[in-house]
């Protein structure tokens, strides 16, 4: 196959603007998949991606279109995550491309997500074809779209294909753009092999499955491929494309292709995204640019709420971990929750679709502690600790600076909200940096917001302010020298470890008092009195006591029948393998989730 | 030789009061007599002259809807299949409009020598409530009436944490019953069970929160003991020497036989529970029983039931697990749920109060 005939290209969309289902419809037009074997939206197959609209994992399909110039043509879609946790893996996949489909609600217009991920394609010097979609809807307003497209982003829209992926209406526009408008690859099959790793899989039979983008060079079945950045070679089995359903094995793959490779590896920590793929016995001379280690942003520990299932924890951790190389964890042990694992994650929504996998496709019940960010301590001996625990916090006396990282926000929303947004940022400790009206109705705010700040529950809390309106994106911009200090939480007089974490001085307050309520809803009043308290060192700043129980009594044993006794007896012994004994304090697994949902 | 406590179980109901779920049925005179005859197949089934029964107890239900002929009936066959104690304790349990000046003569010359009125309040609007037929006056009748025909020993029910009671309408309870010849109260605070009338908002809404309860509780405990009845479990208080002699083989695991649809025994090492169906109960030529239990006092439930006693555990009782339990005492002691003498650990009011969560922690 000719390299002028081959397309490659992604799609870029906001949550909910219809990349899945202009994907399926590409799929169906094209005669991918037969109409039998259609599912609502193919690509996104995990069941959570599904429910939540979302793609967490980028997938790559093979696709053949006889365009209306009478050519044949390959294209190969490549479906990009598409959110702000999985950047890095997002500008892999736009790596791999020459165009960006960018698909706009045709009620909704641009979103915080799209436009960033919009920006991250120019810079990849992708060709974008925008489309606007849903114009079925009664509220869609395709011209002002069209029109916020050119002004936000700068690139004419106004041919834009207009579509409704839903009904079907005006695709075949968008096929014939991808060929018209997308470039066809470059790159000569003859050089050194150069093949960028956007995305791997372990499959149980064939060991890892790396998705690649040949840029130079060909590779074939019985070549020795070396993974540059972790040097790693191994003997290629397998090398093809995707169809909707199936890996194709057809023995290689050249210069301008999107396709797999299985090369009996055992190990996803060996095929990072990123990576340059090259020949053994004939590399090339430098890798593909851009490659970095995604490194884990967001702690937390994560417990069986049932200490037996310690070890089930475990495996189901190494089975995501097959697939999943950004996930981090380690076994800790926490005096209040037991044996559990201290897990890293690429961000909030990362962190909560592993915690939402674990406990659905591994039935596992989880107590999780606050999610923490990495702080950077540097002691007064000039040792420099990195923090993910608040446990690990060292003593305020030896540290000279503490700092903490900060990200660069962009929020875009109707502007009748911007009071709310300034408000919630401000309260966040977020610093102001700009804000453009991008028409008459929308703006775009920048902040500078500590990412301990948004960690919690800010997005939740950014919805909720802007009736669900609001979009948010942000990206790492480094350590700030900060006021933090750790805060204990005593119950009984013991601190309970699992739910100590750091924070800024001005915080800790309102926070305290807050946590010390939330505690006193969740622990059932019990034989003693249960004083709850909030310290920053030995200081207490907030308190609250569970008052002790007053009546617990079965009267009465009617005619010798204490079978209702015996059954007390059996719930009470089973009620208290749900219950963490912490002294003789009993805490249920609600109160420590409770303190992680505190509406502000 | 051993000795036996008789449980009667008499399943029959003039009218069912709205806080009960014991088993009971409307009665009928024709499916009584049928109820009497298989009480006494039973009796002669179980019969064990070896056996020396101390104490017998007609619960239900009504027992005393049952005629005196009936009740000497089953008495008479007691004393011919087992060895029946002179000095035994037999208890009726009567509501009290059935005791009549004529009924009550009856019920002594049938051998019952010690009655538990069902009083419940001395307030006509928290008896209404309940459902209670009787009048505060009418139950004052009945206890004197008792007395009058020679009954010396005689309890009374009391209800605690009814709808809308308070300590001064408890108080006036207490003041009233305690004033009457009764030697003998068992002090129960109420609980919605799940299914009766009492199951209902409009109740639920009108009953005291936990801490009223509590107080009202403990208010009982007072006013009892300082009018001399002496609290000697969770729920029952006597004068001195007037402890139910029948309800304390429940709380220190002695053998008890239950005859009756839906009676229970501690009886030979087992425990066991009859059918609660009077029909299948008459129709069968011995109840038909499901053991609940093949190994009953064991540690735990032995531990837990001498624990509802104010005389406690005996720590040399229970020596394998003495030093667990002398270790989590003085915490309990601390809070004044518990009190004791280094041999034994028993419970204060306040603990018996809290009781179950008391027990578990020191037994689990």
């Amino acid at each position: 196959m000719a390299n002028d005939k081959i397309r490659n290209f992604c799609i870029i969309a906001h949550i909910d603007h219809g990349k899945s289902t202009l994907a399926d419809r590409i799929l169906e037009k094209t005669e991918t998949v037969a109409i039998r074997d259609m599912e609502d939206q193919l690509l996104d197959n995990m069941d959570i991606e599904r429910e939540r609209g979302i793609t967490i994992k980028a997938r790559a399909v093979r696709l053949k279109y006889t365009a209306k110039d009478g050519e044949d043509y390959i294209f190969n879609l490549i479906d990009t995550p598409g959110h702000v946790d999985f950047n890095y893996e997002v500008s892999r996949s736009l790596a791999a491309c020459e165009g960006a489909i960018l698909v706009v609600d045709a009620s909704q217009g641009i979103e915080a997500q799209t436009l960033a991920n919009t920006y991250l394609a120019i810079e990849h010097d992708l060709e974008v074809v925008p489309v606007v979609n849903k114009i079925d809807l009664p509220s869609a307003d395709p011209e002002r779209v069209c029109n916020e497209v050119e002004n936000v982003i700068g690139i004419p829209a106004m041919d834009a294909p207009k579509i409704s992926a839903k009904m079907g209406i005006n695709i075949e526009e968008v096929l014939e753009k991808i060929v018209t408008d997308i470039p066809a690859p470059q790159g000569d099959p003859e050089k050194p092999l150069k093949a960028l790793i956007f995305d791997s899989y372990y499959d149980s039979y064939k060991g890892v499955i790396i998705y690649v983008r040949v840029k130079e060079g060909r590779v074939k079945v019985g070549d020795n491929i070396r993974l540059m950045a972790t040097g790693a070679v191994f003997n290629v089995v397998e090398a093809g494309f995707m169809d909707a359903t199936n890996l194709v094995n057809n023995g290689s793959l050249e210069a301008g292709e999107v396709g797999y490779i299985a090369a009996s590896i055992k190990s996803i920590g060996d095929t990072q995204v990123g990576d340059t793929v090259t020949n053994d016995e004939c590399p090339c001379d430098e890798p593909l640019p851009g490659y970095r280690k995604v490194n884990p942003m967001v702690f937390s520990g994560i417990y069986p709420a049932d200490g037996a299932k310690y070890g089930d924890l475990r495996e189901a951790l190494e089975k995501l971990q097959l697939n999943d190389a950004s996930l981090s964890f380690e076994p800790e042990t926490s005096i209040a929750l037991g044996f559990g694992f201290r897990c890293g994650f690429l961000g909030l929504l990362h962190m909560e679709i592993i915690q939402e996998r674990l406990e659905r496709e591994y039935n596992l019940d989880l107590i999780t502690t606050a999610p923490s960010v990495i702080y950077k301590v540097t002691l007064t001996n000039g040792e420099v600790q990195y923090i993910d625990n608040p446990t690990n916090y060292p003593d305020p006396a030896v540290i000279q600076v503490a700092e903490e990282p900060m990200v660069k926000a962009s929020i875009l929303a109707p502007s009748d909200y911007v009071g709310n947004i300034m408000e919630l940022c401000q309260d966040r400790r977020g610093v102001f940096k700009d804000m453009k009206y991008l028409d008459d109705t929308r703006v775009e705010l920048h902040y500078e917001l500590p990412l301990n700040e948004i960690v919690y529950d800010f997005f939740d809390v950014l919805k909720s302010r802007t009736k669900g309106y609001a979009s948010f994106d942000y990206e790492m911009m480094g350590y700030v020298p900060s006021k933090l200090v750790k805060l204990d939480i005593l119950l009984n007089g013991d601190i309970v470890d699992a739910l100590s974490f750091i924070i800024h001085t001005d915080k800790a307050y309102s926070r305290a008092r807050k946590i010390a309520e939330k505690l006193k809803e969740n622990i059932p009043r019990q034989m003693f009195e249960v004083p709850i308290q909030a310290a920053i060192g030995g200081k207490i700043i907030a308190r609250e006591t569970v008052k002790a129980m007053r009546k617990d009594v079965l009267a009465k044993c009617y005619g010798g029948d204490i079978t209702r006794k015996k059954k007390l007896l059996e719930k009470q012994k089973e009620g208290k393998k749900r219950m963490r004994q912490l002294g003789t304090v009993e805490v249920p697994q609600e109160a420590f989730m409770s303190v992680l949902k505190l509406d502000s | 030789m051993s000795t036996l406590g008789i449980y009667i179980h008499v399943p029959f109901c003039g009218k069912k009061c709205a806080y009960c779920d014991f088993y009971s049925v409307n009665w009928t005179k024709s499916q009584a007599e049928e109820y009497v005859g298989a009480v006494l197949r039973n009796i002669r089934h179980y019969g064990d002259c070896g056996a020396k029964v101390d104490t017998v107890y007609f619960g239900g239900g009504t027992p005393s809807l049952l005629s005196s002929l009936q009740l000497e009936s089953i008495m008479t066959e007691i004393g011919r299949c087992f060895s029946l104690d002179s000095d035994a304790e037999i208890t009726l349990e009567a509501n009290p409009c059935t005791l009549t000046v004529d009924k009550l003569k009856e019920l002594r010359s049938a051998g019952i020598n010690r009655l538990s009125i069902g009083v419940q309040s001395m307030i006509d609007d928290e008896l209404k409530t309940l459902g209670r037929v009787h009048s505060a006056v009418r139950a004052e009748q009945a206890v004197t009436d008792a007395a009058d025909a020679g009954f010396e020993n005689i309890s009374c029910d009391l209800m605690i944490a009814l709808p809308d009671q308070k300590k001064e309408s408890l108080q006036y309870s207490a003041e009233r019953l305690t004033a009457l010849p009764v030697q003998h109260i068992s002090a129960y605070i109420l609980k919605t069970e799940s299914g009766t009338p009492f199951d209902c908002e409009e109740i639920r809404l009108r009953l005291p929160d936990e801490d009223a309860a509590a107080e009202l509780y403990l208010e009982m405990v007072k006013l009892l003991e300082e009018r001399g009845f002496m609290q000697y479990e969770v729920s029952n208080f006597a004068k001195r020497g007037y402890e139910s002699r029948h309800n304390s083989r429940y709380w220190k695991c002695s053998d008890y036989l239950g005859i009756g649809p839906a009676a229970h025994s501690c009886y030979k090492g087992k425990r066991f529970a009859v059918e609660r169906d009077v029909a299948d109960f008459i129709a069968s030529e011995f109840q038909n029983i499901t053991v609940t239990d093949e190994s009953p006092c064991g540690f735990e439930e032995f531990a837990m039931l001498r624990l509802r006693l104010k005389e406690g555990l005996r720590l040399s009782d229970v020596s394998e697990h003495r030093s667990d339990i002398e270790k989590k005492m003085p915490s309990l002691i601390k809070d004044g749920y518990a009190e004791t003498d280094g041999e034994r650990i028993w419970l204060t009011a306040k603990g018996f109060l809290m009781s179950n969560s008391v027990i578990e922690y020191l037994i689990f």
